[in-house]
């Protein structure tokens, strides 16, 4: 993996200061993120750290309640999804939430919803099926009856097929058989060979790490490391609360 | 776990016992009406048949084929309703019980156009471009009534329970309905007669058939051809489909879900309206609670062919009608029972209640769309 390219790079996507609360409760506390084109890097977290809530608010679900969330330098707080999604920012969603009532090919093409390319999909699709076969041979079947690693594809496809530069993942190996695991990490790399910053909140702190360029961690809506993921892998505090320090 | 394996493991409660004593009362009263009817047209006389009904006198071909016709074509009227129900109970998850009130708007902007062109002589000179003026006018009128109650009525409900935006869209269809009282009066009003040659019979092929109904059926055929197209082979009907099942998700592939959810307001609106027109034109009386009834019966049409699928509306709608049209006369004749053809709204939500036994998700039913999210 390539050192971080802080220096001098614009970052892609942002967050500075990012406070966020839910009526009264407060969620994420002066978070600071930054996401460089092309990297790959990982959030870890226990159960309600705030990793959902960073996501979301990166793709505007959530408005800060101070702090900015800024992609290419402009600030976007209180744009709709659909701006960001537009200007190249995507997520696969935790479980992968496929439309599961429609066909595998529809859902690929829901990904592309608000691109006008007819080419430019046609490409995109028929990269899809070069990195995932399997997908190519379930086009017409409906994406519920895939099983679990299938749909992790066409999940993934799916985001793709919005032509990302930044894909958000969120905790992609839950709810994946163990032997399954292993080969999404790998998709992961593929994708992220290909020239797409990843963004990756995961649990299996291990593996994230050792395929991820940084990381933070955060614990109860606060960013309390932020490092390389090799020094990462060996802070004593994170190997005895995350990496199950045998 | 599966709601299939609960109810293999779980033992059958009073209730279950109550409810098969039920469906087998149903079974047997119907059985056994088909089988008197068999009798009552093999010879009137026969005694097992003039035992429950003196006066039976079995039905004429003629009469049968009359009564399947009115039947289909009434069912085709509930069908285009059930529509509007269907889609957006599969966005949305409620029902907008005011839908009945969009087609009565629909029926009314017809008897008000038609009688205006009528006065003018145009609906004598010029009746076809007359007639499609009104369809479209009773379209855009329907149309925008539904859109018009989603932004002000049910849109600021969004997000909250769903029982709060059903009983919203009673008070709807009470304000709806007292609006047109306000505006055209309590009375019940008449569409200016047909031509001739649009309302007497045909003979087509083998069957013998009234215009007007024949208009309700192709109608109705080709408005249903066009929403599957719509749905199925568009963008937009592929972004309803994804809003139905994952609104969040939706919106993450830059859906607008707003602009959907209008838009499914808007075609069920179109739908209605034209349903408004054809039943003004099959029976050229309209008054403000005439979308009530039809409404209830086209949700129950919704329900029977499984809330939340078009063909199943479609359907639904059809067997609806032609039960309630013949089962009065092949049923509950034989059993002696007198002034059955008032009895076709007993009989209507019979059937929805019979199904609802048999097949809780109706006749297409897939498992209803919450579960789906779970």
């Amino acid at each position: 993996m390539s050192d971080s390219p802080r220096s001098g790079a614009t970052p892609l996507l942002e967050m500075r200061g990012v406070n966020t609360h839910y009526g009264a409760v407060h969620i994420l506390k002066d978070v600071e993120l930054s996401i460089y084109p092309g990297e790959l890097v990982c959030l870890l977290g226990g159960n309600a750290s705030g990793k959902s809530t960073t996501l979301k608010t990166l793709l505007g679900m959530v408005t800060p309640t101070s702090g900015d969330v800024v992609l290419d330098g402009e600030v976007v707080n209180g744009q709709p999804t659909s701006y960001l999604v537009e200007r190249g920012v995507t997520m696969v969603p935790e479980n992968r939430r496929l439309f599961k009532r429609l066909s595998v090919k529809e859902n690929l093409e829901l990904g592309a919803y608000l691109r006008t390319d007819k080419d430019g999909i046609q490409r995109d699709l028929e990269r899809i099926y070069g990195l995932f076969p399997r997908v190519y041979e379930r086009l017409a079947q409906k994406s519920g009856t895939l099983s679990g690693g299938e749909q992790q594809m066409v999940a993934m496809g799916r985001a793709l097929m919005s032509n990302p530069r930044v894909l958000l993942m969120d905790e992609p190996s839950m709810g994946l058989a163990p032997a399954l695991v292993q080969t999404n990490f790998q998709l992961i790399q593929q994708i992220h060979e290909e020239g797409v910053a990843i963004f990756m909140v995961e649990q299996n702190a291990n593996m994230a790490l050792s395929i991820a360029d940084r990381g933070w961690v955060l614990q109860t809506g606060r960013v309390v490391l932020d490092d390389t993921a090799d020094a990462l892998l060996a802070n004593p505090e994170l190997r005895a609360s995350y990496l199950g320090e045998a | 776990m599966t709601t299939a394996m609960k109810a293999k493991a779980a033992p059958r409660t009073g209730v279950d016992w109550f409810l098969l004593l039920i469906k087998s009362v149903m079974f047997f009263f119907i059985a056994t009406g088909v089988l008197l009817f068999i009798f009552q047209q093999i010879d009137p006389g026969n005694p097992i048949a003039s035992r429950l009904n003196d006066d039976a006198t079995g039905l004429t071909a003629d009469q049968f084929e009359g009564l399947v016709i009115a039947g289909l074509s009434q069912g085709a009227m509930y069908g285009l309703i059930a529509l509007g129900y269907s889609m957006v109970y599969g966005v949305l998850g409620f029902i907008n019980f005011a839908h009945g009130e969009v087609f009565m708007v629909g029926a009314m902007t017809g008897m008000i156009t038609s009688n205006k062109l009528h006065e003018a002589g145009a609906w004598e000179s010029n009746f076809v471009p007359s007639l499609l003026f009104i369809v479209l006018l009773s379209i855009v009128v329907s149309t925008l009534t539904a859109v018009v109650m989603e932004r002000v009525a049910y849109r600021p409900l969004r997000g909250s329970p769903r029982l709060i935006p059903l009983i919203t869209s009673i008070g709807v269809s009470f304000f709806i309905q007292n609006v047109s009282v306000v505006l055209l009066g309590p009375g019940a009003k008449s569409y200016p007669a047909l031509p001739d040659w649009l309302s007497k019979k045909r003979d087509i092929w083998f069957i013998s058939i009234e215009g007007t109904r024949l208009l309700v059926v192709l109608v109705a055929a080709v408005s249903m051809v066009g929403l599957w197209y719509l749905v199925e082979r568009t963008k937009t009907g592929k972004a309803m489909r994804a809003v139905a099942e994952d609104k969040e998700i939706a919106s993450l592939m830059g859906i607008n879900v707003n602009r959907i959810i209008v838009t499914t307001f808007a075609v069920g609106g179109a739908m209605a309206g034209v349903a408004g027109i054809l039943w003004g034109i099959m029976f050229r009386s309209v008054i403000h609670t005439t979308g009530f009834l039809p409404g209830i019966k086209a949700f129950s049409a919704a329900v029977v062919g499984g809330i939340g699928n078009l063909n199943g509306a479609m359907a639904g709608g059809l067997s609806l009608g032609s039960a309630e049209a013949i089962a009065p006369l092949v049923i509950l004749e034989p059993w002696g029972v007198s002034g059955v053809s008032q009895l076709r709204d007993a009989v209507a939500f019979s059937v929805l209640i019979l199904v609802l036994l048999v097949k809780p998700t109706g006749l297409f039913g897939e498992r209803l769309s919450s579960e789906d999210r779970g």
